[in-house]
């Protein structure tokens, strides 16, 4: 057991020692107009918003999808009934790999960890029936992002929904699949290019849409501390806007559609002054490294998710408590939209009583707790402010450590972030096996024989259901029309158009996911990491 | 031994951490890499002369790659080869597992020591 001995080291899960107590002395560096300020101020530390959650609570979006879009669009007629108030689309790995359920490298995978969505016509069954003028989803899709925007689009366009009122993000975020969750197609130069042309289509076309949400979650998620979370998830965003700088747009004409992503870890005051420093980051960053003018660049606004990696399949229900306290952080931190998991998802997918479970946890923070009625209840406590300054400050020593290895496109080629994360994740489950750090249920207060809880399981059907009506569709479409259609988009690849139209005229003709990521493999070839342990 | 990572998923913390432990416990690894097939992932283990596969499912692709991967190795006479998987695998299918071969299944939170024990015990001296 630890004791307060004075010869003890305590730090936080990421493995920052820290004081047993601080005072005005660790903050006297600290100018409140100039490095913190009002909420609604620069650079935003306190919130973007003055009023904080008075004005508008953050947006509950549980990520949800499994199996057939039929069984998916089920799911979000369940959740938008019990309150939720936005949708995040979760997709199986054929499609965000690019594939068709009926690819080889698909077997036993159509339906598993999401949703498959082949073409427009699974698109059109997943929204069935939910106006998507008058919903925001969130769509978690980054290599074939692209294709599955103009899926979505050319949804609303039958629901006769104007595009201009369309409402939602795309994760549309490559840099940080090459970093940690790997889900990449292409080599990263074309990949970016995808990413800056639906900058572009989105500036002109849907400028209520978020063209990418620039995403730490799956950096943590792989091992990460809250500080490498930070710093490469920022240095990312830079790389972005930089990118579209370089594809001849102007920043304040693409920079505020840009979203976040963080993780809501279990280390609480670390979590709460990650999001603080990220907002000043990004804030500064943009006045000052980019000259960005409007106001709508500087401020950051993100979406937080509980940790996946921190929940046990050792005495699940356990995981409601851990779930509920990194959801009240990330709520302190000033979330603008966040999803809580759910007690099962260290065995399945969840069930739909603990997806419930899981956003009535958010309900009731936002409505009994009273936490939502204070902005930024923690700024001026002397540990939080310090803590937030000092991860300002190593995250910009990241930047400029990046940027002098030619910036982060450059440094994953080199496999830097890859093998920070890779060293953290090691030393972090050191720690854990010495019994350093306690686990609950895990390394500490183990418990025999558990009773078992009910999990979902997804059995073949869905794969089984997907090939029937992909076999159909490949039938019953004009084949000659995809075939032009592709024709285009390879030629459009091979140039300097903007993707994003030939690729609506492809899936308008009902081409499969499969077959525009072919056609984009055919010009750009397919990425293959060296691993790095 | 031979660390694999098989099927679309890119979650490689745990391979790559366990594949770590086991070089620091004194093992010979190897790590394959993402998105192997059973094929590649059988031809690197005959290649490294290995005495021990681990696989790091965690999509639900489990019963369709290891059934695939135990022919492959029976085909070529590699039954001797331990064959483990660890990751997300739901309680009914472990039986299943078990009998076409597959002698231990490791679950979120299993610490590196339990395997590396459990590798020591069954894995053929070569």
């Amino acid at each position: 057991m630890k004791t307060v001995a004075e010869n003890q080291r305590f730090t936080t899960i990421s493995g920052r020692p820290v004081d047993p107590l601080y005072t005005r002395d660790d903050i006297a560096g600290i100018d409140y107009a100039r490095d913190i300020g009002d909420p609604g101020a620069f650079p935003y530390t306190r919130g973007i918003h003055s009023t904080g959650y008075r004005g508008k609570l953050w947006t509950m979006r549980q990520f949800a999808g499994f199996g057939t879009p039929e069984d998916t669009n089920r799911r979000y007629k369940a959740l938008l009934a019990a309150g939720g108030t936005g949708l995040s689309v979760a997709f199986d790995l054929p499609t965000l790999m690019g594939r068709d359920p009926d690819h080889p490298l698909s077997l036993g995978e159509v339906g598993k960890c999401g949703v498959s969505v082949a073409s427009l016509a699974d698109m059109e069954t997943l929204f069935d029936g939910i106006p998507l003028s008058q919903i925001t989803t969130s769509m978690t899709i980054n290599s074939p992002a692209a294709m599955i925007f103009a899926m979505y689009l050319a949804v609303a366009e039958r629901q006769g929904a104007d595009w201009r009122s369309l409402s939602g993000t795309i994760q549309n975020d490559i840099l940080k699949e090459f970093i940690a969750q790997k889900e990449y197609i292409y080599p990263p130069r074309p990949s970016m290019r995808l990413i800056t042309d639906v900058f572009a289509f989105c500036a002109r076309e849907t400028p209520s849409w978020n063209t990418i949400s620039v995403s730490g979650y799956h950096i943590r998620e792989a091992g990460a501390t809250a500080a490498q979370e930070l710093a490469f998830t920022l240095r990312d965003g830079i790389e972005y806007v930089q990118a579209g700088i370089e594809a001849g747009l102007e920043v304040d004409e693409f920079v505020p559609r840009m979203s976040f992503f963080f993780n809501a870890h279990s280390d609480f005051f670390e979590e709460i002054a990650k999001y603080r420093a990220a907002r000043a980051l990004w804030a500064r960053t943009m006045r000052g490294r980019f000259g960005a003018k409007s106001e709508r660049s500087w401020k950051m606004r993100f979406h937080a998710q509980t940790a996946g990696v921190s929940l046990t399949s050792q005495q699940p229900y356990n995981n409601v408590v851990r779930t509920a306290l990194q959801a009240l952080a990330a709520v302190l931190g000033g979330a603008n939209s966040l999803h809580t998991n759910s007690l099962d998802e260290a065995l399945a997918l969840p069930t739909e009583a603990a997806a419930t479970l899981a956003l009535r946890t958010q309900q009731i923070i936002a409505h009994e707790t009273g936490v939502a009625d204070w902005v930024d209840p923690l700024g001026g406590a002397y540990f939080v402010e310090k803590l937030t300054r000092d991860l300002e400050d190593e995250a910009q020593a990241s930047f400029d450590a990046i940027d002098r290895m030619g910036g982060m496109v450059e440094a994953i080629e080199i496999g830097f972030p890859q093998k920070e994360i890779a060293e953290s994740a090691y030393r972090f489950q050191q720690a854990v096996e010495r019994r350093e750090r306690t686990i609950v249920g895990v390394n500490e207060f183990v418990q025999q024989d558990e009773p078992p809880v009910e999990t979902l399981y997804i059995d073949e059907r869905a794969g089984e259901s997907q090939l029937v009506k992909l076999a159909k569709l490949r039938r019953e479409r004009d084949g000659e029309r995809v075939r032009r259609a592709l024709d285009r988009l390879r030629a459009a690849a091979a140039g300097k158009e903007n993707l994003m139209l030939p690729i609506l005229e492809a899936v308008r003709g009902y081409a499969t996911i499969g077959e525009m990521c072919d056609a984009l493999r055919d010009v750009w070839g397919e990425y293959e990491e060296t691993p790095v342990i | 031994m031979v660390i694999a990572k098989p099927g679309l998923d890119g979650h490689d913390r745990g391979a790559k951490v366990i594949a770590r432990a086991l070089r620091d416990a004194g093992m010979e690894v190897i790590y394959t890499g993402l998105r192997q097939t059973p094929e590649q992932i059988a031809a690197a283990a005959l290649q490294e002369d290995a005495d021990v596969i681990g696989l790091s499912i965690l999509s639900g692709a489990h019963n369709h790659i290891a059934p695939r991967l135990m022919a492959l190795l029976k085909e070529r006479g590699m039954d001797d080869v331990l064959v483990l998987i660890g990751g997300i695998i739901p309680d009914v299918d472990v039986p299943g597992l078990k009998q076409m071969g597959v002698k231990g299944v490791f679950l979120p939170g299993t610490p590196m020591q339990e395997i590396i024990d459990f590798i020591h015990a069954h894995a053929r001296q070569s």
